[in-house]
């Protein structure tokens, strides 16, 4: 139950960053070029939303499918695999397994079927759902 | 002084918590599903409620001493009450508990016949290996790393090891029992309700001991019977020419000296088997869920998972030769 204590404050760090990602004030829309000209990272942009994704859910959906046994991901402690790339700043990153623009419609395709899109990846497809897939991008672009 | 009791509050809240957080979950001493463990947790109560009575007596002296009466008494009074609480009290006491808790570890190591399910299960380091012994006396079935067991009939684990001292732990279901090379501990265990529980290495076997889980999937006799025949079966063959591809990496790159496949050249004993291990819920002796990706990722970075284990890290592989190798494996329910 510490672990569940420790589960839903993150969980609310989380929701919190999801709220930021699902809903950008009216002026941050307006200001955004300003903003991105700055170089200003506080705020997820529009572009990063991820339309029906549940960040919570995906941080859950990792840490079941184990996807730390290949990828250091912020949040989630018990093992932080080397195999693939570390995703602390994923949601700032510019592409997606130096392949693919950043973007949530790509990074879904990507999770789906990573070898559809890089046959030489070594990243297997995990038969994730499409709904699944969105929760876990709407996690990783939690991560800047 | 608000800092100090948001502190406090804080420390009070983790500490319950902590408390709490045995109270459940699949490896729980105290959310015991078997026999066993319910005996266990009932003489932990037993133990736990005499410790506080006791504790509170003595404390209650202290303060009588101390606080009530402090002066001193004759001497006939602390006589009795050394010779009383002192000596007569802990051995009453003691014996008892002595006793019960004999009783109780003589019940958990009976031995059952050969009709009884049996199952061989061997400390290795880092990782656990299962037999079933069949009442017919057939070939034991042989498995890695996870343990099932029919609800509702007592099954007899023999417990032994190859390498170093390991310990069997299933909390919710039976006790601790030692695994030692060179001599077979039994434990006899039933499980009570279906589920899923998990166990670990209870005794410091090196590296990475912390790492040397299984989980017990208790399920229905029937269920179990069907289970135990498929995976008694030799591994079948695969069809389609990518899982094809991954059987041969396998075999060319060494993999069957230290693993099994059953219905293969592959006949390693150092490592778990890997008939069936497409079918088991954990790899990596209960560390990591089990599906393609793990499988890749232990494949190329053991080391890195659970350093010193045995298996060292094959980063050999093109990204696409380490899919279909995981993706073989993987298809071997």
């Amino acid at each position: 139950m510490a672990g569940a204590a420790a589960r839903s404050s993150r969980a609310r760090a989380t929701e919190a960053a999801a709220e930021a990602v699902r809903a950008p004030s009216l002026a941050t829309l307006l200001l955004a070029p300003a903003v991105l000209a700055a170089c200003e990272r506080e705020e997820a942009g529009a572009q990063y939303r991820v339309f029906g994704g549940n960040p919570e859910f995906g941080r859950a959906l990792i840490a079941d499918y184990g996807c730390t046994a290949c990828h250091a991901i912020p949040g989630l402690g018990t093992f932080a695999g080397s195999v693939g790339p570390a995703l602390d700043g994923f949601g700032a990153r510019a592409y997606i397994a130096g392949r693919l623009p950043n973007r949530p419609t790509m990074l879904t395709a990507w999770l789906l079927d990573p070898p559809a899109i890089d046959p030489e990846t070594a990243m297997p497809a995990l038969g994730l759902t499409e709904a699944e897939a969105r929760d876990i991008a709407a996690y990783l672009y939690t991560l800047r | 002084m608000a800092a100090p009791r948001t502190l406090a509050t804080t420390a009070l809240r983790a500490g319950l918590l902590l408390a709490l957080a045995a109270c459940d979950g699949p490896q729980s001493a105290l959310a015991p599903a078997g026999d066993g463990a319910r005996e266990l947790a009932g003489l932990w109560w037993v133990m736990a409620a005499g410790a506080l009575v006791i504790f509170l007596f003595v404390l209650g002296c202290a303060l009588y001493a101390t606080r009530v009466a402090p002066r001193a008494h004759p001497d006939f009074a602390g006589t009795w009450f050394i010779v009383g609480g002192g000596v007569a009290l802990p051995v009453v006491v003691l014996s008892a508990l002595l006793t019960y808790s004999f009783v109780l570890g003589r019940d958990l190591s009976a031995t059952l016949g050969p009709e009884a399910l049996r199952i061989e299960v061997v400390g290795n380091q880092w990782w656990w290996e299962v037999r079933y012994l069949r009442p017919d006396r057939s070939e034991p079935v042989v498995s890695a790393n996870e343990l099932r067991l029919p609800v509702g009939e007592p099954v007899e684990l023999l417990l032994s090891a190859t390498d170093v001292i390991h310990s069997f732990w299933l909390p919710s279901i039976a006790g601790k029992r030692d695994m030692i090379p060179g001599q077979v501990n039994h434990l006899v265990l039933e499980v009570a309700e279906p589920g899923v529980y998990r166990g670990q290495c209870a005794e410091y076997c090196g590296g990475p001991h912390a790492l040397m889980a299984f989980y017990a999937i208790a399920e229905p006799a029937n269920d179990f019977t069907a289970w135990l025949e498929r995976e008694a079966a030799p591994a079948a063959a695969p069809e389609d020419p990518f899982l094809e591809e991954g059987r041969d990496l396998f075999h060319s790159s060494g993999c069957g000296v230290c693993h099994a496949i059953r219905g293969t050249p592959a006949d390693g004993q150092l490592g778990p088997d890997l008939t069936h291990v497409g079918g088991r819920m954990s790899i990596a002796a209960g560390i990591l869920p089990n599906n393609v990706g793990t499988i890749a990722g232990w494949i190329a970075d053991a080391q890195h998972l659970k350093p010193a284990n045995k298996m060292p890290s094959f980063n050999v592989f093109s990204g696409q030769e380490l899919r279909a190798l995981a993706a073989y494996l993987a298809s071997l329910e």
